[in-house]
């Protein structure tokens, strides 16, 4: 085992460092990795199915042709609202919540390696959700889609606060995701268990990390745009006016810099929960490790040189667009190692069909083909056809559905019993399962042949004789078959938590280190943080390797809030670091933020003063010099 | 549209009078989109989809498919659509294959139950290699060439175009200018227009005022319309017939009813559609179309629209000097009948929410005598 059973420590000492403190305080200001990142899990649920509920009204309207129970503005801010909210408030923050939550467990630290930073993150997402949908309360939800293209999201063409509370809710929200990146990438390099050098991490982490390096260099964009669209529409400025100097082509080359990153932002730690996922029920460690996690990397490398492919139609010279083309098919090749990587590790090894393994295959099947009608629209020609069709939104949601949700749900089977300590229902999770393969592939196969028969997106109605009553119908049976499998899934999640069988700490038989732990976690993590000399931890013995270096006893760490911090590349340990305690800076420097961006929003610029200020004076408060001394302790020597 | 009856495509009616009360003379309108299902004339490439995916033949005839093309561009690009489609269809068919097998087949089986070994057995190696990266690389290289051999085939029309369209996006029509022709150096006209079938022609895409993307599937690719940019493309028609253009460039409010139609028709036919077009409107003839241009001058509808050879020059909206002879009204919204024609003048703003046509408040008297005047304007 790789797990140093050393020396006891006093479970209770551990507790009362690390437990949160009871009460509305310890709610306020709990930095706990696992609070954290259940709590992000519910709030990017609750927000799935708000998109789910527009959706659901959307499908509603489209079942048949010449329709009018939604006006077109209600419509409009429909599918801008389910777009936003599905890929800004749902994809990424899902995914967020279950690397906060394992990435400690994972790498054997207590945890983030800015526990405060992770709970400014929560706090600034929950709070530019709320600014988000501030706007459905009032009535004037962004109405503009979830790329808001200029001018037409101008002040001249949409007078309204809508647009407003889109570039001021993305610059928001991209604090959030900014700040979040950024602790993980520390945590990457610095946090991880000794001996668990880089290509002994799980895939998740480098999924992780790839999105989060992504986010660093895209966000930017997003922010720079939205700065420029308020700008204009607040200050009459012209950055994107063509009639004064300005141009819309400047908007869509900013949003798609970081627009296109984005998508791939959403799947890689989902790529990465799959990896993670599938060897445990295949009962085989991942085929191609090193390509696997490559082939992450690459993928972050090549997103970014993409974003002209939303960009065919716009008039660009030919030779311009074909080398996009052309880098578009190219970003296909690292998702097809991954692919070949997940089947060889099921060809040969032993399944076992469990639900998360059932939606593994289902997310192999539709990745392969978000993959496909992603690629199909990369020839120049092609792409002038489909773009902007209903195919387009065929293959967005093959994306975001078949590389997001499916690897999610998959997850919450695999991942809930070690958060609440129930194991969900197998029968229940195969009818979930199923419906939500049937269901999603009905909903959305026939919007391919939609968009091949020339329905446009974004269109609120159509005329009967087109040709497209069938496939809209079937596309709206499948939405509610789907929408019932994820009722389905709600109701074995609660009945879970009284009825589950408890789960133990390693239900599934896993082979990393959150599963050496009980289920739930203890506050701690780990009482003596773990030595890792594998890939595998928890394989080990079985795997009939001869473990590889480290293994040296650790100390017990167990005077305040500690935890190692290794070398970057081989996990060396170098120093134990002293974590914070609970605080309230982070939910107050966010409520100051949500106080800034309501004055801009509403012009009062008395109220935007009063937020800056804060948040300011927050953060000199943040920062003031700790009382308790840091904890410098140098470890043993690094070996040569 | 002119009284051509050669054309086989128009699916036309001799419209008379819909609504009993209003007393029109016999018009000639299209009445639906031509919908093409007879064998003749479905193209090559959409025999070869309703092998493949018989959904598409039987559920959506009618529609205007990207596969279901009758122009030259189109034709090439759908050619390049089917050589993705079927790669993509094989591609998923073998992985999903694999990913089956991979779950149910038969291992052999241990010698105990107890035995919880975990292996690195296989090749798993080569399947990355070989099925990962060389497979996959291979089939991008030849599609890719595909893409460039047909792209620069639809870059360029085959032979100089006959003519040079002008196509303004506004919110939410479309306006259509023919450049160097008729006595003002153009010919205007709104969400119909007419191209000689067998003849490539020229498009310049500007705009009024958002982004527009200008959509024929059957004729070609889309091409937006910018502010700020003058986008050009090309088209050609094979066939004869009547071909549904949209917007596909989400544009606001009224996105859903920015469309169009093409009228491909023989040369012959074209011109004279053409040389219809270029006349001023109609005189009045009787005492009652005078009294309808006079509705039209007093209710202010010359502020929007123009009439040639009145008074009337507004160029907010539609030019309305040969709006009868258009196949449909509010930008593809409603077929051009007299009584979806006043009930657009009476209300527009109930057919299409937030359009740029105000509610106009006529007399039941003053509302037919406009109608009257405005089904001579041909």
């Amino acid at each position: 085992m790789a797990i140093t059973t050393a020396p006891t420590a006093s479970t209770d000492r551990l507790t009362t460092i690390w437990e949160t403190s009871p009460g509305l305080y310890g709610i306020l200001a709990s930095v706990d990795h696992k609070t954290i990142g259940k709590r992000y899990l519910v709030t990017a649920f609750v927000f799935f199915l708000l998109g789910g509920l527009e959706a659901a009204v959307m499908r509603w309207q489209l079942t048949r042709p010449d329709t009018h129970l939604l006006a077109p503005e209600v419509y409009n801010q429909l599918f801008t609202m389910h777009g936003v909210t599905m890929i800004f408030l749902f994809a990424s923050p899902i995914l967020s919540g279950f690397s906060n939550y394992l990435w400690p467990l994972m790498i054997g630290a207590r945890d983030m390696a800015f526990p405060r930073v992770n709970a400014l993150s929560y706090w600034t997402f929950l709070m530019s959700g709320i600014f988000l949908y501030s706007s459905v309360v009032i009535g004037q939800a962004p109405d503009g889609g979830w790329f808001a293209y200029v001018p037409m999201t101008e002040q001249a063409y949409s007078p309204g606060l809508n647009m407003d509370f889109y570039a001021l809710g993305m610059i928001f929200l991209a604090i959030s995701t900014t700040i979040g990146a950024i602790n993980f990438v520390v945590t990457f390099f610095k946090l991880r268990a000794p001996g668990m050098s880089v290509n002994r991490v799980p895939i998740i982490l480098w999924g992780t990390l790839s999105a989060s390096i992504m986010i660093v260099f895209a966000a930017p964009a997003l922010t720079a745009s939205c700065i420029l669209l308020y700008f204009d529409r607040r200050f009459g400025m012209h950055f994107f006016d063509a009639a004064n100097g300005g141009h819309p082509l400047l908007w869509q080359h900013l949003f798609w810099m970081f627009g296109h990153p984005w998508v791939y932002i959403v799947v890689l730690p989902a790529i990465g929960l799959a990896s993670d996922m599938i060897p445990t029920f295949a009962r085989r460690p991942l085929a191609g490790y090193t390509f696997v996690a490559l082939s992450t990397i690459t993928t972050a490398i090549l997103g970014f040189g993409v974003w002209v492919h939303h960009m065919f139609a716009t008039g660009l010279p030919q030779l311009a667009t074909t080398f996009f083309s052309a880098a578009s098919m190219m970003i296909t090749i690292p998702s097809g190692v991954a692919i070949l990587a997940w089947i060889a590790t099921l060809w040969y090894g032993r399944p076992v069909l469990k639900t998360p393994l059932l939606f593994m295959a289902g997310f192999i099947v539709l990745f392969v083909i978000g993959g496909l009608n992603g690629v199909m629209t990369a020839p120049v020609p092609f792409d002038w056809q489909l773009t902007d069709s209903y195919f387009i939104v065929a293959h967005i949601h093959y994306v975001l559905v078949g590389i997001n949700v499916f690897p999610v749900f998959g997850a919450f089977y695999y991942w809930l019993p070690k958060m609440t300590g129930h194991m969900l229902s197998e029968r229940l999770g195969r009818w979930v399962f199923a419906l939500m393969f049937v269901g999603g592939n009905l909903a959305f196969f026939p919007m391919h042949i939609a968009g091949m028969l020339g329905m446009p997106r974004r269109i609120y109605t159509y005329q009967a004789g087109l040709g497209w009553d069938t496939v809209n119908l079937i596309t709206t049976v499948g939405a509610y078959v789907f929408a019932v499998g994820v009722g389905l899934f709600l109701v074995d999640f609660f009945r879970s938590l009284r009825h589950g069988p408890l789960a133990g700490n390693n239900p599934w038989d896993g082979s990393t280190l959150e599963w050496s732990v009980s289920s739930p976690p203890p506050s701690y993590n780990f009482a003596v943080l773990p030595t890792v000399r594998s890939r595998y931890p928890l394989w080990e013995d079985r795997l009939g390797e001869a473990p590889r270096g480290g293994g040296a006893a650790v100390p017990v760490l167990d005077d305040g809030r500690e935890t190692f911090g290794t070398s970057a590349l081989d996990s060396d340990p170098e120093e134990v670091l002293r974590m914070p305690d609970d605080s309230l800076w982070p939910v107050l420097v966010s409520l100051a933020l949500l106080i800034l961006f309501y004055g801009l929003l509403l012009s009062l610029w008395w109220m935007a003063i009063v937020g800056v200020t804060g948040v300011m004076v927050l953060m000199v408060g943040w920062f003031w010099p700790s009382r308790i001394p840091t904890r410098e302790t140098a470890l043993s020597p690094r070996e040569p | 549209m002119s009284t051509d009856v050669r054309n086989p495509y128009y699916d036309g009616y001799v419209g008379v009078a819909q609504i009993r009360s209003f007393q029109i003379r016999p018009t000639k309108y299209v009445s639906a989109i031509y919908i093409p299902i007879a064998p003749q004339h479905v193209g090559r490439a959409a025999s070869v989809g309703a092998l493949l995916l018989p959904l598409i033949a039987a559920a959506c005839a009618g529609a205007p498919a990207i596969f279901g093309t009758h122009g030259l561009a189109a034709d090439r690009i759908a050619l390049l659509g089917w050589v993705c489609t079927i790669i993509s269809c094989v591609v998923l068919g073998i992985i999903t294959i694999l990913v089956v097998v991979a779950l149910v087949r038969r291992r052999p089986a241990r010698a105990s139950s107890a035995d919880d070994r975990i292996e690195h057995s296989g090749h798993a190696i080569r399947w990355i290699v070989i099925g990962g990266i060389i497979v996959p690389g291979v089939t991008l290289v030849v599609t890719f060439l595909v893409t460039l051999v047909i792209q620069a085939e639809v870059a360029n029309p085959p032979q100089r175009p006959v003519a040079t369209i002008e196509v303004t996006g506004h919110r939410w029509w479309w306006e259509v200018k023919y450049l160097g022709v008729g006595p003002s150096g153009s010919v205007v006209t709104a969400n119909e227009i007419h191209v000689p079938v067998g003849q490539p022609v020229r498009f310049e895409l500007v705009s009024a005022d958002v982004i527009h993307s200008f959509w024929v599937p059957q004729l070609a690719g889309k091409t937006d319309v910018i502010p700020g940019l003058r986008n050009t493309m090309w088209m050609q028609a094979d066939q004869p017939g009547v071909y549904w253009g949209e917007c596909a460039e989400y544009c606001g409010l009224q996105h859903t009813h920015m469309n169009f139609v093409v009228v491909a028709e023989s040369p012959a036919a074209f011109q004279s559609w053409m040389a219809q077009q270029r006349q001023p409107a109609a005189r009045p003839i009787d005492a009652a179309d005078a009294d309808g241009l006079d509705v039209f001058r007093r209710s202010g509808c010359g502020t929007c629209h123009a009439i040639q050879g009145t008074q009337a020059q507004g160029r907010i909206g539609p030019d309305l000097t040969h709006v009868a002879s258009r196949s449909r009204i509010g930008a593809g919204t409603l077929p051009n009948t007299p009584g979806n024609l006043a009930g657009w003048i009476a209300n527009a703003q109930a057919l299409k929410p937030g359009s740029g046509m105000p509610t106009m408040t006529l007399s039941a008297r003053d509302l037919r005598t406009l109608l009257a005047y405005l089904e001579t304007l041909k």
